[in-house]
């Protein structure tokens, strides 16, 4: 089991390579550059600035600079934000977005789930009816339109939380993002969950299981529930990469400090670091949930073993 | 939700908006519609960071609630006969944030610093008047060859090329700010990080949280200290503005600088005279390619120009926000006199015959349209104002399309010159004088997209610079105006900016001006 965790990480590191050589010869294709702006600075200025962060030099010494300071774990600094360095922004950044992600998760998992094996179990019934019910709706409103309401209906009208911010990080202001982030992967897991449930309860050795004489309980819990888990696990490698790493529309909508906008915004500023920073990041993350799912695998699927 | 939950949340939120406390802080928490870039403010350029910095430091001169120019750092100031040397005496007393005085030599650092090629300061043509200043920055000189002098600790001399009128005033901007020698020498590129920082404003930079906000506390070593009644700002920057307008009724801002404009009629209603509304140093403009047929015609870009129905654009578009504009430069300057294009008070249906009929004289006519392509940098209102446009010039027979790129594209392309019909660009005065606008129209300037070249007028602009009189210098840049924008459409008005912003009942002090600048330091809060 080791010697196949430590192959996978080999096998990342030309992944990542790929995807950093891609990203950045992609992001300077894009016309324009970073200091190009409403209020266009006079060319002498504009080749200082280009000179001082190297940009004056061919692309192949730019990348190759890039990939050396990238070997010592420098992101480089950002040309749009010079006070910050990449890491800097996202070591201020990246806890606010693994905090919010991670907890919409977790209680998308848990919440979601329960939902879905209630209506595995009353299968076409009205609990099941409204289960799926709510969790259509719930993968079709997009949370730029759930995150307006939330602000309107708890913060304006009820003034149970505050509107948007982070204050430092206290709970109240962590509510909203939460459940904003969490609706969405709420309903596609109860979906999921449900759907894999009825065929896990259906499979043969839970006939045996139910012939033996178990317990509900245990024939759903132990044994139906193990099978049902896999389709889950490998929904949440990934969505547990795109959630921690952030949501730009979250964190615009309730001014949240994280990591999400980044991505964006570098794209659009031409700021060529921050951009590579967030891509290597999101690759790392992705990589890593990837594993995860991989070894969950083998430790919930008695069939599934890596020697 | 039970009663003590409920009241634990309001404990909890009352002490993250920090109203509570033994010493009753006042807290102003300010909207602020982006970041700063820096902190640094001679790397700065944008609105958003000269708010914060304003109320950091203390240039030379500074604003007073009306952005009118008063003394700043320096107590008062001399000028030589001929109007080229400027003898500043510094406020006696006057200390940075860590106690040590500020000094000429601060001053002097300061200043070669911002030319300094090494810098690679976006607003070191702040500075340009100043002797030798542009060949520093183009690398041909040293930095200490700069036209500036610490006479003694507190006498600071600064030689200009040419008399420039506008000096006092363009010494309020950021760029011109004085920075603490011995701080950036101790901490070099991270004196700029709260804890370092050491300044010499109303207030020192206690947080910096990016996306998040700027924390920044009273100085209690500033020298009017005794009269600053805000304890605290935090500048809150409020990308979405929808959640700014919630956030300000909620009470968790106390004021912001944009608004939703789209949802002004609803926002009046609400708020009443809390947003305000009212005329901004700048201009919303399109620029025709004036090196290229047929738009090096000026003939053509008027009878487009005359077609365009701005008062549509102001109230329909922008909802009254902006203003139509017949000039470059935006009234309100005092001493000049704005040169409007001669259909300013004319009719739009007589503007559009007369246009329709120069199209005929030019060739124009159904079987052989008028083709015209609109660039514009995303954005909804850059997206109406051109649609609209388009539909404007319909009835003429000119078949417009669009081009919608994002920002840096746009601007990218402007800046190389690339080929295009027409394109959209925007003006905010870095400070309160004609000249910084016309200068966009002289030949060779970075910002002149239009490639716009005129002998004439560049001469007018040149003869403005050397006037030592200031009545007569401005008579020169309004000529100026008269050929450059009036005649030849160097560039196309159409709007003068509004500042839209939403101040609570709660705050005082906060007096509209054309330069929207307002200093915390003349605020208070009930």
């Amino acid at each position: 089991m080791l010697r196949y965790v430590f192959r996978r990480f080999l096998t990342a590191i030309p992944t990542l390579f790929v995807i950093v050589t891609i990203a950045f010869f992609l992001m300077r294709v894009a016309p324009g550059g970073p200091f190009n702006q409403e209020k266009g600075l006079n060319p002498v200025i504009k080749a200082n600035l280009e000179r001082v962060f190297h940009l004056d030099e061919p692309l192949w010494r730019q990348y190759l600079y890039y990939l050396q300071n990238l070997l010592q774990g420098d992101f480089g600094p950002s040309y749009n934000l010079p006070d910050f360095t990449v890491a800097e922004l996202f070591k201020a950044g990246l806890p606010v977005s693994l905090q919010l992600g991670a907890m919409a998760l977790t209680l998308a998992l848990i919440i979601g789930s329960g939902l879905g094996i209630w209506a595995a179990l009353r299968q076409n019934q009205l609990t099941d009816y409204v289960v799926v019910g709510v969790a259509t709706a719930g993968s079709t409103i997009p949370t730029f339109v759930i995150a307006p309401l939330f602000q309107l209906f708890f913060a304006l009208t009820l003034h149970w939380f505050p509107v948007g911010g982070w204050g430092d990080g206290a709970f109240i202001n962590k509510v909203g993002p939460v459940l904003t982030l969490m609706l969405p992967q709420l309903a596609i897991v109860a979906r999921l969950m449900r759907g894999s449930m009825i065929e896990s309860l259906h499979a043969h050795h839970i006939r045996t299981a139910r012939a033996m004489g178990l317990s509900d309980y245990s024939v759903v819990i132990r044994h139906a529930l193990r099978g049902a888990l896999l389709p889950i696990v490998s929904y949440a490698g990934p969505a547990a990469a795109a959630l921690m790493t952030g949501s730009v529309i979250v964190e615009t909508i309730f001014q949240i400090p994280g990591i999400g906008r980044y991505f964006v915004d570098g794209a659009l500023n031409r700021d060529y670091t921050l951009v590579m920073g967030t891509v290597v990041l999101i690759a790392i993350f992705t990589v890593t949930f990837n594993l995860i799912v991989d070894i969950l695998y083998a430790v919930i699927d008695p069939r599934v073993r890596y020697d | 939700m039970n009663m003590n939950f409920k009241s634990w949340l309001v404990g909890t939120t009352m002490l993250v908006m920090g109203t509570t406390g033994a010493f009753a802080e006042v807290v102003f928490n300010r909207g602020n519609s982006a970041d700063p870039e820096s902190l640094d403010p001679h790397k700065t350029s944008t609105v958003y960071e000269a708010h914060i910095l304003r109320d950091l430091f203390l240039g030379l001169t500074t604003e007073d609630a009306k952005a009118e120019v008063i003394p700043g750092a320096a107590e008062s100031w001399t000028v030589s006969g001929d109007g080229k040397v400027y003898t500043f005496k510094l406020r006696a007393g006057a200390t940075w944030s860590d106690g040590s005085p500020v000094t000429a030599q601060d001053f002097v650092f300061s200043w070669q610093r911002v030319v300094d090629p090494a810098t690679a300061a976006e607003y070191a043509y702040m500075l340009a008047p100043v002797v030798n200043a542009e060949d520093v920055t183009a690398g041909k000189k040293k930095p200490a060859e700069l036209g500036v002098k610490a006479v003694d600790d507190s006498t600071f001399e600064v030689t200009l090329n040419a008399p420039t009128p506008y000096f006092l005033e363009m010494l309020t901007h950021q760029a011109t700010y004085p920075v603490n020698k011995a701080n950036v020498e101790k901490f070099g590129a991270d004196f700029i990080k709260p804890g370092n920082l050491v300044s010499n404003g109303a207030y020192t930079l206690a947080e910096f949280v990016p996306n998040d906000h700027v924390k920044a506390v009273k100085n209690p070593k500033f020298y009017d200290a005794a009269n600053v009644k805000i304890d605290v700002v935090n500048f809150v920057p409020t990308e979405d503005r929808s959640t700014a307008m919630k956030r300000f009724e909620a009470g968790e801002l106390d004021s912001n600088d944009d608004i939703p404009t789209e949802q002004l009629a609803d926002l009046k209603a609400k708020f009443g005279d809390q947003v305000r509304l009212g005329p901004y140093l700048g201009t919303y403009y399109y620029v025709f390619k004036t090196d290229k047929a047929p738009w090096d015609n000026p003939k053509l870009r008027h009878a487009i120009s005359e077609a365009i129905d701005r008062d549509y654009l102001a109230e329909k578009v922008w909802q009254n926000t902006m203003i139509p504009s017949y000039s470059f430069v935006p009234p309100g300057i005092t001493g000049y006199e704005t040169r409007t294009t001669e259909y300013a008070e004319m009719s739009q249906i007589d503007r559009e015959d007369a246009a329709k009929k120069v199209l005929t004289e030019l060739g124009y006519s159904p079987e052989k349209p008028l083709k015209m392509e609109i660039r514009y940098n995303t954005s909804e209102n850059h997206k109406n104002t051109a649609v609209a446009i388009q539909e404007q010039l319909k009835p003429l027979g000119v078949e417009v399309t669009l081009l919608n790129t994002d920002t840096k594209t746009h601007y990218g392309h402007l800046e190389q010159h690339g080929d295009m019909d027409v394109a959209r660009a925007g003006w905010i005065a870095d400070y309160k004088d004609p000249e910084n606008f016309l200068a966009l129209c002289k030949t060779g300037t970075g910002n002149n997209y239009a490639v716009y070249s005129n002998a004439e007028f560049d001469g007018l602009m040149a003869e403005a610079a050397a006037s030592a009189d200031p009545a007569a210098r401005m008579k020169k840049l309004s000529d100026a105006e008269a050929v450059g924008v009036a005649r030849d459409l160097c560039v196309l008005p159409l709007l003068y900016y509004g500042f839209h912003t939403v101040v609570s009942n709660k705050l005082k002090g906060w007096e509209d001006n054309v330069m929207d600048r307002h200093p915390t330091r003349f605020l208070s809060k009930e």
